[in-house]
């Protein structure tokens, strides 16, 4: 070949790899979301009714300047204004207006399901609000990602911390750090660090990898890095949930130091006392709806208890008059350690008889699932006894759970409930796989098992298809409806619903209540934990509450208030709430 | 234009049908690329291959011969995959097999005639490849080893050990130096259909598994717990699954069937027991993309083995007939079996093309 005609080729080569580029970044422009991948600076410019133009953290993107001592704060009020969020048809945020002040801790109360999360998630950018705008000194700003929040100076420390485990605490802090010089960020980051756990005492050390530290060591790690990028605003999903109390007290020392130099927090939380003793202004959820907002100085507990579940007591479901029975369940000194090593349920007694549902109260995280996985042989107790109709269970063997007649109804079905993959009539035996007539030693009766899974999605109203169709593809509703069908068709001695209606729509809901009711008075116990007062109210024949991993007393609805069960929920024992003060709605704090 | 993916919710018998020819068909045009760049006429490439393997009778018995260990070791790896349990180890259990089968054979089987020595051999080497797939097991459930190193590693010290034992105190005294353990007697060797390498015990033996397995995985109770494992290993908390039991009988299995491959390989072809390379040509991996290829149902490997012995089969073909590199071989049965397997993203995604600009919600 020539030396002319190679350059000619060489020279097609190059225009053919030039289009191909072309082409490619094309298809990269058109096909993929050109936002997402932050190739362009503003995507989508937006302009108000004035018709200058808004950008994304644009206002306020001052940024630090290096040599400043302090640095500048850019949040000096934030404001939400008329937020509305929907998922399909729930909606979780309902024209909600929140403002916070430079140096102002608020703290966001609320129930499990509230509105709380997806209130922050819209603030933190993870969320795109339906409707209402975001403020930050009095300028509109349009939040599409964390990135933009970062940028706006919001930082957010999530209940379940975000780390790598295996790196150090630099290693993480670095991660994402958008400042740091390609050569030797080591040596920047330090300083910051440094400067930062001496101003605010946050005390940690930087080479440590991450799983060498306790909860509120790692806590302290997520401050950090949110501070190290400038975050003015905090918001701290329950950060006390994983703590220890001395943990939690030196975390309030932290806050508090921050916001006297002019941080904002906003601290979401369903513990009142917590609330109470650290925040400035508190506002209240119920049902994606503000049902209060108040500085901390004009309410007490059971104010606040009364805000987060509100006052009217639903009518209770018609339940058979008949008297409990033998002794089902007997649980004597339970003590139960968290998969953190943290006590989670201490020396705690209870009992159930047939015929007689036994409600739990109590703010999520106290305990009970703890207990409940105790009782249904997924975790081993460490001390204490459990019988079951005088047979103890002594180590955790979910199996023998089952056959000595105890059903469970799990806090997350998907997780644990079903198997997602698999069709529905397979999993209308999940757990009855092994008794007869589903199988025998060797193979499963299939044809039995499809008999059992028709009259389980007759006789429990699981609206499907066919019982043909992978579970996953049920909605919540129906799936929650056939693992408690499956679990109280057998007419067990003892049932144990967790949470059996979080999450469901109203149909829904009054249907699992009411089945759960059939089967008590068909004989059966029940034991339901949940965080919904009014259904507990509605269908328990009696009502322990626990605070803390102990049952801070036992009430029976008509004989008690919602707002004793408030102040016993946030851990006043039922000694300390008399019921003639607490009708004058003046409760006494606790010490 | 923006281009969407979705989750396929449900798929139809003649969608599967239709993407496995799609993809097939992609496979090949993109290897007649490689034909082409090789100087040689792609369709008369291709014409050969499937000459070699499927279109003559010569073809079909050897797809037949080397379908038999892939049967066997498919199976039983896909009813390990069934469970989420990554045995990558089938080789090992094939080579444990073997030396199981040489060591009944050798011992017992100059006392015994072929209608029990046979079945003993057999049974001998399900519980060698069994016992070795039992140590990943116990080192998964009870100290949390991951089965895929676990397994991997002890590929390596069976093959040491085969080599140790062929060298060093079985090496033959009837083999001149060489090192390979006597032959089998003539009771323990299986008997071929004529002018060919096709035992009919052994096939039988193949389909008998692989169907059983499948009996095992879609209808057993032990099947179902092993399905809930392998979907949900909370739910299978939830309902009681023992686990360390079930992964010991599952391994057993898996482990099993590929001992049983090699002892088939063993009576069946080799009659001595060698260096590891000669008893298994790798077929303890190539089984693993035979039961994805089955979708983890161990009854459909029998196809997808019949399909990967042809491939491979019809790729010797081309090296003979068409002076082809040997690489050129493995270039072909690589992008083949990519193609495959990029059909199966069809299979579990629709694909939507909208014309216009991004839209956000």
């Amino acid at each position: 070949m020539s030396p002319a005609s190679k350059r000619v080729l060489w020279k097609k080569q190059k225009v053919l790899i030039e289009t191909l580029k072309l082409w490619y970044s094309l298809l990269l422009c058109t096909c993929l979301r050109t936002d997402s991948l932050g190739l362009s600076p503003e995507p989508w410019p937006i302009t108000d009714d004035s018709g200058s133009r808004i950008t994304a953290a644009g206002p306020i993107f001052a940024g630090t300047k290096s040599g400043t001592e302090v640095p500048l704060n850019r949040i000096q009020s934030l404001e939400m204004r008329g937020i509305s969020k929907s998922f399909l048809e729930v909606k979780a945020n309902r024209d909600i207006n929140l403002k916070v002040e430079s140096g102002e801790i608020l703290g966001l109360l609320g129930e499990n399901g509230a509105g709380k999360t997806t209130l922050m998630n819209i603030l933190f950018g993870l969320y795109y609000p339906d409707e209402g705008d975001i403020l930050i000194n009095n300028e509109l700003i349009r939040l599409r990602s964390p990135k933009d929040s970062m940028r706006a100076g919001i930082g957010m420390i999530h209940q379940h911390f975000m780390l790598v485990e295996k790196h150090s605490v630099l290693e993480n802090i670095a991660l994402g750090y958008e400042d740091a010089p390609f050569f030797f960020p080591h040596k920047k980051l330090r300083g910051r660090i440094r400067e930062l756990s001496s101003q605010y005492g946050l005390e940690v050390d930087p080479d440590k990898p991450i799983w060498e530290l306790s909860a509120g060591e790692q806590q302290r790690v997520e401050i950090i890095k949110a501070l190290s990028r400038n975050a003015d605003l905090l918001i701290m999903d329950e950060p006390t949930s994983v703590l220890t109390p001395q943990e939690a007290d030196e975390l309030f020392e932290i806050l508090k130091k921050m916001c006297s130099g002019g941080h904002s927090v906003i601290l979401i939380s369903h513990k009142l006392e917590e609330i109470l003793s650290i925040c400035n202004r508190v506002m209240v959820l119920r049902k994606g709806q503000v049902t209060g907002e108040a500085s901390i100085k004009d309410v007490n507990k059971g104010k606040l208890a009364e805000m987060m579940i509100g006052r009217q007591i639903a009518t209770a479901y018609p339940k058979a008059d008949r008297p409990p029975g033998k002794t089902v369940l007997k649980v004597t000194n339970l003590d139960v350690d968290s998969d953190r090593g943290l006590p989670a349920v201490r020396n705690l007694n209870l009992e159930v008889r047939s015929g007689e549902i036994l409600g739990i109260a109590g703010v999520s995280g106290n305990g009970q699932q703890e207990l409940v996985e105790t009782i249904t042989g997924l975790r081993t107790p460490l001390n204490g006894t459990i019988t079951m109709k005088g047979k103890p269970l002594d180590h955790a063997d979910a199996r023998k759970a089952h056959t000595l007649g105890i059903t469970h109804v799990p806090e997350e079905r998907i997780k644990y409930g079903i198997v997602p993959n698999l069709l529905l009539y397979e999993n209308s035996v999940l757990k009855q796989h092994r008794d007869a007539p589903f199988s025998n030693g060797l193979q499963m009766n299939y044809g039995v098992i499809k008999d059992h899974a028709e009259k389980l999605v007759d006789g429990f109203q699981v609206d499907t298809p066919s019982i043909n169709i992978q579970v996953k593809s049920l909605s919540g509703g129906n799936i929650q409806k056939l693992i408690l069908g499956r679990e109280i068709s057998g007419e067990p001695d003892l049932l144990i619903a967790a949470h059996p209606t979080y999450g469901l729509d109203v149909g829904a809901t009054e249907y699992v209540r009411k089945q759960i009711i059939a089967l008590r008075d068909g004989g059966g116990a029940v034991l339901l934990v949940s965080e919904d007062l009014d259904e507990l109210f509605m269908v328990c024949d009696r009502i322990a509450v626990m605070f803390e991993g102990k049952f801070m007393g036992e009430v029976t609805p008509d004989a008690c208030t919602i707002e004793e069960i408030g102040l016993m929920m946030a851990g006043s024992s039922a000694s300390e709430v008399n019921p003639t003060e607490a009708e004058a709605s003046l409760p006494k704090e606790d010490a | 234009m923006q281009i969407d993916l979705f989750p396929r919710e449900r798929t139809t018998p003649a969608l599967n049908l239709l993407i496995l020819v799609t993809s097939l068909i992609a496979g090949l045009l993109a290897v007649s690329v490689v034909f082409a760049l090789n100087g040689v006429n792609p369709a008369a490439a291709i014409f050969a291959i499937f000459k070699g393997c499927f279109g003559s009778l010569y073809g079909i018995k050897e797809t037949i011969t080397k379908a038999i260990p892939l049967i066997l070791i498919g199976s039983g790896l896909a009813m390990a995959y069934k469970a989420k349990f990554w045995n990558i180890g089938a080789e090992s259990q094939l080579l444990v097999g073997g030396i199981f089968a040489t060591w009944a054979g050798l011992n017992w089987g100059p006392h015994l005639p072929a209608v029990v020595l046979v079945p003993l051999m057999f049974l001998v080497a399900f519980i060698g490849g069994g016992l070795w797939g039992m140590i990943p097991a116990v080192l998964k459930i009870k100290f949390g080893i991951n089965e895929v190193i676990s397994t991997l590693m002890l590929n390596y010290i069976a093959a040491e050990f085969v080599k140790f034992l062929v060298v060093g105190p079985w090496k033959g005294a009837t083999k001149g130096g060489y090192p390979y353990t006597d032959d089998l007697p003539a009771a323990g060797i299986l008997k071929h259909l004529p002018y060919s390498r096709i035992s009919p015990v052994l096939l039988i033996l193949a389909a008998a598994g692989a169907l059983i397995l499948g009996w095992l995985v879609y209808r057993s109770r032990f099947g179902y717990e092993i399905r809930v494992i392998g979907e949900n290993t909370h739910a299978a908390r939830y309902s009681g699954i023992n686990f360390f039991r079930t992964s010991l009988v599952l391994m057993a299995i898996s482990g099993g069937m590929a001992g049983l491959a090699g002892a088939g390989e063993l009576m069946s072809i080799h009659h001595y027991l060698s260096y590891p390379e000669t008893l298994s040509a790798g077929y303890g991996f190539t089984a693993i993309i035979v039961a994805w290829l089955a979708r983890l149902n161990p009854a459909y490997t029998i196809i997808s083995g019949l399909f990967f012995a042809g491939i491979i089969v019809g790729g010797d073909a081309i090296q003979i007939s068409m002076q082809m590199p040997a690489a050129t071989v493995n270039v072909f049965n690589g992008m083949i079996l990519t193609f495959l397997i990029m059909g199966d993203f069809f299979i579990s995604h629709r694909i939507r093309i909208r014309k216009g600009a991004a839209v956000h919600a």
